[in-house]
């Protein structure tokens, strides 16, 4: 691991402060949350900050807001938003997106903005002696003809087909949260779904974020059919690995009619993914299996496989069709999810 | 003879113990310590090194210093053949807190490494130059070892060290090469090729057949240590010496499970006396085969030598995967043809095994396919294909692990074709003698394990249509696959026994990496000198002790067995040498007594007794110690010697997601005597639970296009975690097998194997669906 | 830089580099703690922060300055074995012991955890106030501390009977 000033911000002022400070035409800063996903890409020389911001002394207040949703400091830790009781009774996918992912310890340490900005797994990624267009634009992809099992069907391009990681993210897109940022031009807010970039010819450009701009807080819209939503993470251990497919959803009936639809997926995805096309074609639409398939495959139309990821769309389609049908049951049965 | 004694003579639960005598032979007697009711022997004792481990007092090889020194870093190579054109240490070699870089063009003069079964002293995994030149072998050799005052700043220069290569064509696809594969001269020093009748016509004659081939990707053994070692050349007395390094010891704290090889491998590496090495490895943090002589042993002896400083080399994880081989790949062809009954009257098992020009082990995959069953016709072979990587070595049941997966799966495919129970096929092909080598089991109960551990399973519950039962969305199937490994008890062993007032030491260079190899001897140790176990000490894990003991081939117990029993008749001898004519012993022989409470006892006569001490005090002495050879291993002459067992899971298939979860696993084994039924226990389930990950999700990711391991991460390369893993049964005949010291068998290595095909079956009888290719992932059952 | 290290006040000054097991490893020798995989994919690291359990190879050890930190060093009382430390030996929670005081430390954190009521991904019902325990609740919990030797049962064996009897804390 290169050297490196490490600088502790008290605030999000002094974060984007001491973070325009120190960049310049050379140097380049980042912020530092727990540390679990930088820190290691780091060791492996995939970063090369020469300066980092720590920003977990940064709200870790969950607030609720004016409109009944909710307001998560950006350095609250996954297991703090996890087990928040408000979380779990409102918004239970994302206390059981975040505690599907990673382990115990690291979720005590990882905090939300810091999740929402991990880097892929892809293995050529991570292994500075190959090619990725990831690390640095141009110099090829070796997943292509290599190894891509884990890698996204939908949102990909020539250049790169590297899956998001994160399982809180999928979660968040599905519940429509808005990512609240500050940055040295002043704060804006971002969708989420708006926060990550498809890969295009520049997959080494993630997000939309601007220089030293700093995630703040999260926040999540009051969403009454969230209280029955769920979440499903299909993987190759039962524990303790990335998702192959995720699938965050919610249901609200009307009678026989789906009335509203919230739907995401992860493992499948340049980016988390908000099966928009899925939810429309739910959406007013009969709670029958016959919709659920037509949805599901008017959302997977568009996927793009390679010989080693291309069960995904099967296994999307049927995990998609299960959750989305348990929802249904759940909010016919009007039990908890 | 007195009425006591007489009884005595005829109880079955005996006290004093006699001293063992010539087990290995047709016509000897068992090691009294194989009888039922040996008081100590098979105790749940708890591990006597339990403390340490709990609450950190476990010393570990990268957790010693040495004044002075210095942390190295390696550099990898990216290309897999090929020459190094220039490595550029300028900007290293400049930076803050590095004391030197080391590289082909500095590094000191080397001998080749002696290889693990090509030479006697062979205990390194190739025989490639280390750092001698500028060839590349494969894709992530060291070629450059930097040496700084932290590891923090090692790791940053290695990260600056800059290596142009001039590659050249290298064979890295195992499709390729093994269209170019050869016969090796020898799998595990017998032939790669038997042949009993003509197994091809056989089969083509036969009413029923199965043909398939299986496959299984390469494996690391991820211990969780990863592979460290502290060191420094030292003078005598132990201070470091500035120069003239040549009247140097090499002090080495390694974790091995093989200090004494590693010694003979590393004197001939450095030309220096044997003598003038020194490991000691007191805990290793898992071997399963891979804590063996690496590069990385030799690269930091001789980087300490280069700056004359001690140094610490702890690989990373990655640099585990890049230095240390693994289990290779292998394509195996089962074909099996049968009678109407079941009966086998052809079976083959031939294929090809991933390896390099410079090392030897063909992964013999047809182990346990030349004593499992009886057929009329037998053709078992191995191929090798070349390939540039890294040299694959042995990982726990090498050849049984895999192998058993093909043969144990291909058995349940032909037991569906004949319309039979799996077991009552094996059970109608469970041969009278070894079906290859002709000689009698020394001791054979498999039947009586898969009967008790199917009654306990609750087999016969078992569904006999696939995907015929189900509990919501998860199919439920049952599997069962035969387990086995070989009895060995290699040459070499030697231990010391030192005897006081107070108890004895038994020292021998034997290896504790979690086995419970320290508890379970002291309690041998204990019930064969007729001590308490608190008065015993067990020292191991020092190349300077007794003999030469190789943790490896679930051979330990058994050798370190042996050698115990040959030093306890010398001693034996020694005490009654030391009896004066006051002794009430005196004119005993050595097969006129036992050893019991303290001391030592006339076998007929109970007041004939005397305690060691009044023994030594008597004498004047404050201690005896005696250091003897073990016995020859004639037993393995004379019998067919393996430990079995069968294999039971029950999985769930989710019809949905296609997800496994493996429900029930039990494991009902015959290794003659159990020793330690706690350890015990927990060395079945470990094995097993390795066999979860071999048969669900462990595999090594060489990217065929550049020989590169990418997947070197226990992020990447699964292990199974706490979930994936149920309560796991464990049962043993415990019948004693009268050949081997103590009736025992080693039991490290057998856990491992039957599982992947005992998984595989089971998930077949879940939902339908027959994988050979392991791990059995999801996305091959969509 | 200052951290309090199982209830002494240490001081170092270290590299920004330097993580939190290498501190504890290599700057005060307090070797219990192990690095198995240092990217915080296999638990061996495993210590308390203030009470919470946490990766040390992940954490730069100058961004826990002024934390409580405890090891498996100090689990143990001078006179007696933390109650869960001899509940592993008694189960046989451990063979090599490499990934023990990972594993003893995580336990005790999870076993905070859950006196706190914190769910896990195998809670049936999030909503729910108190979390009940069992052996599936353990071994997701426990599901970030790999054991290449296998002692998962043991473990699991471990720590149920230490919550069983009441007395672990």
């Amino acid at each position: 691991m290169k050297a490196f000033d490490y600088h502790q911000a008290v605030d999000s002022e002094q974060a984007v402060a001491q973070a325009v400070r120190v960049s310049g035409a050379e140097d380049m800063a980042k912020y530092l949350g727990g540390g679990t996903n930088l820190v290691d890409l780091m060791r492996e020389t995939v970063e090369r900050p020469d300066a980092l911001i720590d920003v977990t002394a940064l709200s870790h207040a969950i607030d609720e807001t004016p409109e009944g949703g909710l307001l998560i400091g950006a350095a609250t830790t996954n297991a703090e938003l996890a087990g928040d009781i408000r979380v779990r009774t409102r918004y239970p996918m994302l206390s059981r997106a975040i505690l599907t992912g990673a382990s115990a310890q690291i979720r005590n340490m990882a905090t939300v903005g810091g999740n929402l900005l991990q880097r892929t797994r892809c293995a050529y990624f991570y292994d500075m002696a190959t090619h990725c267009n990831k690390r640095e634009p141009g110099a090829g992809c070796d997943a292509h003809e290599g190894f891509h099992r884990y890698h996204a069907i939908l949102g990909t391009s020539s250049s790169c087909m590297a899956t998001h990681p994160s399982d809180m993210a999928v979660a968040l897109a599905a519940l429509e949260a808005r990512i609240h940022l500050r940055g040295p031009d002043g704060d804006r807010q971002l969708p989420l779904t708006e926060l990550h970039r498809e890969p295009g010819e520049r997959p080494d450009i993630e997000t939309e974020l601007r220089p030293q701009e700093l995630i703040v807080a999260i926040e999540l819209p009051r969403l009454p059919m969230a209280a029955r939503s769920g979440y499903r993470k299909v993987r190759d251990r039962a524990s303790y690995a990335f998702a192959l497919v995720s699938v965050a959803s919610m249901v609200a009936l009307d009678g026989g009619t789906i009335q509203d639809v919230r739907l995401a997926l992860g493992g499948v995805g340049t980016k988390p993914w908000r099966a928009y096309r899925a939810e429309e074609a739910l959406r007013g639409q009969p709670a029958t299996e016959a919709t659920l398939v037509t949805a599901v495959d008017a959302e997977l139309a568009a996927a793009k496989t390679l010989p080693d990821n291309a069960f995904k769309v099967e296994l999307a389609r049927r995990t998609m069709i299960a959750e989305l049908s348990r929802r249904i049951a759940d909010a016919r049965s009007g039990g908890d999810a | 003879m007195s009425a006591l004694d007489k009884r005595r003579s005829g109880d079955n639960q005996p006290s004093g113990v006699a001293l063992a005598g010539d087990y290995w032979r047709p016509d000897g007697r068992p090691d009294p310590l194989s009888e039922k009711g040996r008081i100590g022997i098979g105790a749940p004792l708890s591990r006597v090194d339990g403390v340490e481990k709990v609450t950190g007092g476990a010393r570990f090889a990268g957790e010693f210093t040495f004044e002075g020194m210095v942390y190295a870093a390696l550099v990898y190579s990216t290309i897999a053949n090929g020459r190094i054109l220039t490595i550029d240490r300028q900007e290293a070699e400049s930076m803050n807190g590095v004391v030197r870089v080391m590289t082909h063009e500095n590094a000191p003069r080397l001998n080749l490494p002696p290889v693990f079964l090509m030479s006697p002293n062979g205990a390194a995994g190739d025989d490639h130059p280390i750092m001698q030149n500028d060839r590349v072998h494969w894709n992530g050799q060291p070629v450059a070892l930097v040496l700084a005052e932290t590891q923090e700043q090692a790791d940053a220069a290695a990260e600056r060290i800059h290596v142009d290569y001039q590659a050249e064509p290298a064979m890295t696809d195992f499709e390729l090469a093994k269209t170019q594969a050869r016969q090796p001269d020898n799998v595990l020093g017998g032939p790669a090729e038997i042949t009993i009748g003509d197994a091809d016509k056989a089969f083509e004659m036969a009413a029923h057949r199965v043909d398939a081939i299986y496959r299984t990707p390469r494996h690391n053994h991820n211990a969780i240590e990863p592979h460290a070692l502290t060191l420094a050349w030292v003078k005598e007395d132990g201070s470091e010496k500035e120069s003239e390094r040549d009247g140097e010891t090499l002090r080495i704290h390694d974790a091995s499970q093989c200090v004494d090889l590693a010694v003979a491998s590393l004197a001939e590496v450095f030309g220096i006396d044997a003598a003038r090495i020194h490991i000691t490895s007191p805990f290793v943090g898992g071997g399963f085969g891979g804590k063996t002589l690496w590069q990385h042993q030799i690269l930091a002896a001789a980087a300490a030598k280069l700056v004359g400083r001690p140094v610490r080399l702890a690989l990373s994880r990655k640099g585990v995967y890049r230095v240390v081989g693994g289990r290779t790949c292998t394509e195996q062809r089962v074909a099996l043809g049968a009678d109407a009954d079941g009966r086998l009257k052809a079976l083959i098992h031939s294929g090809v095994v991933a390896m390099t020009r410079h090392n030897n082990l063909p992964e013999p995959f047809f182990q346990a396919t030349k004593c499992l069953y009886a057929a009329d016709h037998i053709r078992l072979s191995i191929d090798v294909a070349d390939m540039h990587m890294l040299a694959n070595t042995f990982m726990r049941a090498p050849g049984e692990s895999v192998g058993t997966f093909a043969l144990e799966s291909a058995l349940d495919e032909l037991a569906e074709q004949l319309g039979m129970d799996p077991l009552e096929l094996r059970a109608r092909n469970e041969p009278e003698q070894d079906p290859t080598n002709g000689l009698a089991f020394s001791s054979r109960h498999l039947l009586e394990a898969a009967r008790a551990g199917a009654e306990r399973f609750g087999w016969a519950k078992r569904p006999i249509q696939p995907g015929s039962q189900r509990e919501d969305e998860w199919q439920i199937g049952m599997g069962c696959a035969t387990a086995t490994y070989p009895y060995m008890r290699m040459p070499g062993a030697a231990a010391r026994i030192t005897l006081t007032g107070e108890g004895a030491t038994v020292d021998i260079a034997a290896h504790e990496m979690g086995m419970g190899t320290a508890t379970v001897q002291t309690q041998i140790a204990a019930a064969r000198l007729g001590l308490p176990v608190e008065r015993i000490q067990f020292r191991y894990g020092d190349s300077k002790l007794a003999g030469r003991v190789l943790a490896g081939g679930s051979q330990q117990t058994a050798a370190i067995g042996g050698a115990v029993i040959a030093a306890h008749r010398a001693l034996v001898i020694e005490l009654l040498a030391l009896l004066g004519e006051n002794s009430p012993l005196a004119g005993l022989t050595p097969d006129d007594v036992e050893c019991r409470d303290g001391g030592l006892c006339s076998s007929v006569d109970a007041s004939r007794f005397e305690t060691y001490e009044q023994i030594l005090a008597r004498a004047g002495r404050r201690e005896l110690s005696v250091e003897t050879d073990a016995a020859d291993s004639a037993e393995l002459a004379n019998w067919s010697m393996h430990s079995f067992g069968t294999i039971f899971c029950e999985v769930g298939v989710s019809d949905v997601t296609a997800e496994i979860r493996v429900r029930r696993l039990l494991g009902s084994f015959d290794c003659g005597r159990i020793l330690n039924a706690k350890t015990a226990a927990s060395q079945f389930r470990g094995g097993m639970i390795m066999g979860l990950g071999l048969a669900l999700m462990e595999e090594t990711l060489f990217d065929p296009r550049s020989g590169r391991v990418m997947n070197p991460s226990l992020a990447d390369y699964h292990v199974p975690v706490q979930m994936d893993v149920p309560e796991i049964d464990v049962m043993w005949t415990d019948i004693p097998d009268p050949h081997t010291p103590m009736g025992a068998h080693g039991i490290g290595e057998i856990g491992i194997t039957g599982v992947g095909a005992a998984v595989a079956n089971a998930v077949y009888n879940a939902c339908g669906k027959r994988v050979r290719e392991l791990p059995v992932t999801l996305d091959k059952l969509l | 830089m200052q951290w309090t290290i199982n209830g002494q006040v240490r001081k170092a000054e270290v590299d920004f580099r330097t993580s939190l097991l290498d501190l504890l490893r290599e700057q005060f020798q307090l070797s219990g703690t192990k690095e198995g995989c240092n990217q915080g994919a296999c638990g061996a690291c495993t210590v308390l922060v203030d009470g919470d359990r946490i990766n040390a190879c992940l954490a730069l050890a100058v961004q826990y300055q002024g934390r409580s930190i405890t090891t498996v060093e100090g689990l143990a009382t001078d006179t007696h074995l933390h109650p869960v430390q001899a509940a592993f030996i008694e189960h046989d929670g451990f063979q090599c012991g490499y990934c023990t005081p990972g594993q003893l430390c995580s336990a005790v954190g999870m076993i905070g955890e859950l006196e706190r009521d914190q769910p896990s991904a195998v809670t049936a019902d999030l909503s729910a106030n108190e979390i009940e325990w069992n052996r599936d609740e353990l071994r997701e919990r426990m599901s970030g501390n790999l054991c290449r030797c296998g002692a998962y049962n043991g473990i699991t064996d471990a720590i149920a009977a230490s919550l069983a009897t009441e007395v672990v804390r």
